[in-house]
């Protein structure tokens, strides 16, 4: 056989075990979190893990439910305050504005993924912390130290504006000019197009834009542990501190290897992550994948 | 309902949009410019060229380079493993197999769930596998780490711009007699400059990343001379130093930050000059 042929059939092989090793990570990193984390299922039931309130590691208790409700907390908070402005800037991109304007806002607001969480932790302690002590908490007649989960929340809101700005308007281009035409031609105003028209239309993609944006806000860890206040109680009010789930896992590694199950615990926070996070971006992606799919066809 | 309730919905709805908009686009603004006024006044030429001094963090002498070099070590070293590891797979995927083959398919969609599994999770997974292999908190824990967190941008941005490349290109070669591997060396000529971005966007997401080297990489007040040392990262330095009750030490915290907001500032102006120019040059 050619020699150009056989070096074309190795680098094939070589790189077919790649892409399949590579791929498998996926698996890899579920069965490698849960195997670290085996140890604590022998211990107590997964029930007790998600319902548990008290968190003692020297004495074998990890309650989960606080940091799963500072999780929820912050999470449900950053959607509240992002989604409203997100879909409203998406649309004003996708309709109204002349592309020469789109192209300025969409790059800047692209960028914003790109700066560091740590930065937003900064910016949030700086910015955020004392606008929520001064001038939001005394509003709600709260006293508050300003690290709440209402900060979280609203640092994590900034985090996910490229992600739902950006994807939001990709689906909205795929909405059919005839179909605008038509209502518009019918003597319906522009919003009410937008409105009864495109939203509708756009609304598969809308969620899938939004439940990939509430999976990077669970994951997203030290700019959350930065300004949440670290409490390991359920908050009861947006203006109480949190403890989310990634922050639990960044702040105590250092010390896990010293008590028993402790690691354990740990790494079954981070299993969780990885469960909840990937089963919301298969979903999504899935989603995302077959508007595309459509929209090219 | 009459026309002018209608129109009145239109304008306020109207205004609902450009509000939203300048929140959304001044964010960016509002968070380099918090940095730039915090940062400014502390950083010195001995933040950027020295190593900690004894006593640097009770604000004694000394600058943060030990983190600065940590921190390109890691991203570089992860980058070009990255980059050897996702060049072949993207051409495999891409070029090898026939587009909508299952593989391909179900390989794409796993990498962009992988893209979205945060850093803290890769950080764990690789903390457990260091134990498994009794390797110690050191650049090379890090650059593992940070190697598993850029595969899947490598790939989906390197993916983006091999779909770029008309697909006449490669039927031509291919129909020349050339071998499968000679097409790609065709294709991967033609998509250099999206490589180029490629490397900018996964070092800038390398350099900026915390969790994912918090357990990993360690830290030190050394510049590494070993992979196997441990290494300070930028970030860290920054979450490090904040936690201190002492003015001097916080201040410097907040022009590591500022260094840090430049690194990525430049990186992203980089990228875009080079987009700018791959748009210019396409065939």
């Amino acid at each position: 056989m050619n020699w150009r042929v056989i070096k074309d059939r190795l680098i094939a092989n070589a790189m077919l075990i790649l892409s399949i090793t590579s791929v498998s990570f996926v698996f890899l990193i579920g069965i490698g979190l849960y195997w670290r984390a085996a140890p604590l299922f022998e211990e107590q039931t997964l029930l007790s893990l998600f319902s548990g309130d008290e968190w003692a590691p020297s004495k074998g208790k990890f309650g989960f439910y606080p940091f799963i409700m500072g999780t929820l907390w912050v999470t449900l908070i950053a959607i509240v305050v992002a989604l409203p402005l997100c879909l409203l800037t998406a649309i004003y991109l996708a309709e109204y504005t002349k592309s020469s304007i789109r192209n300025i806002i969409l790059p800047l607001v692209n960028i914003l993924a790109g700066i560091p969480p740590v930065i937003y932790g900064v910016w949030g302690i700086f910015f955020i912390v004392p606008i929520v002590r001064t001038y939001v908490a005394p509003v709600f007649a709260a006293h508050s130290s300003g690290y709440t989960v209402l900060t979280g929340g609203v640092v994590l809101a900034v985090m996910i504006f490229p992600i739902l700005v950006s994807i939001v308007s990709e689906v909205l281009r795929t909405i059919p000019k005839e179909l605008k035409d038509a209502s518009l031609s019918l003597g319906a105003t522009k919003w009410e197009t937008i409105k009864k028209v495109v939203l509708k239309q756009a609304l598969p993609g809308i969620v899938a834009a939004t439940v990939l944006a509430v999976s990077r806000a669970f994951g997203e860890t030290i700019a959350v542990l930065m300004v949440c206040g670290n409490v390991p109680v359920a908050p009861a009010s947006m203006f109480d501190g949190g403890y989310p789930l990634p922050a639990l896992i960044a702040n105590n590694f250092g010390e896990m290897m010293s008590i028993p199950l402790y690691d354990s615990a740990l790494m079954f926070a981070a299993l969780l992550l990885f469960i909840i996070i990937f089963l919301f971006n298969l979903i999504s992606r899935i989603i995302l994948n077959r508007i595309e799919s459509k929209y090219s066809s | 309902m009459n026309i002018k309730k209608r129109k009145a919905e239109e304008v306020v709805f109207k205004a609902l949009m450009v509000s939203a908009c300048v929140v959304v686009s001044s964010s960016l603004f509002l968070i380099v410019g918090t940095i730039v006024a915090k940062g400014l006044p502390y950083l010195s030429w001995d933040m950027v060229s020295k190593v900690p001094q004894g006593g640097f963090y009770i604000g004694k002498e000394g600058g943060v380079l030990n983190a600065i070099i940590g921190s390109l070590y890691l991203a570089g070293g992860a980058t070009v493993l990255g980059l050897l590891l996702s060049i072949p797979i993207s051409i495999y995927l891409n070029i090898y197999l026939k587009s909508g083959s299952p593989l391909s398919k179900s390989a794409k969609l796993a990498y962009d769930v992988l893209f979205g599994i945060p850093s803290i999770v890769y950080g764990a997974f690789a903390f457990s596998i260091m134990i498994w292999l009794g390797v110690r908190a050191s650049l090379f824990g890090g650059i593992i780490a940070v190697t598993l967190l850029i595969i899947p941008i490598l790939v989906r941005t390197l993916d983006e711009v091999i779909t770029t490349v008309p697909k006449e290109l490669k039927h031509a070669a291919l129909s020349l007699g050339a071998t499968r591997w000679e097409a790609a060396k065709v294709i991967l000529r033609q998509i250099k400059p999206g490589i180029y971005t490629a490397i900018l966007l996964a070092f800038g997401r390398g350099i900026g990343d915390v969790a994912s080297v918090l357990f990993t990489a360690g830290f030190s007040d050394n510049i590494p001379k070993y992979i196997d040392e441990p290494a300070a990262t930028l970030p860290l330095a920054i979450f490090f130093q904040l936690g201190s009750p002492i003015p001097e030490v916080q201040g410097r915290a907040y022009a590591s930050a500022l260094i840090l907001t430049i690194i990525i500032l430049a990186i992203v102006i980089v990228s875009h000059v080079l987009a700018a120019k791959q748009t210019k040059h396409k065939i």
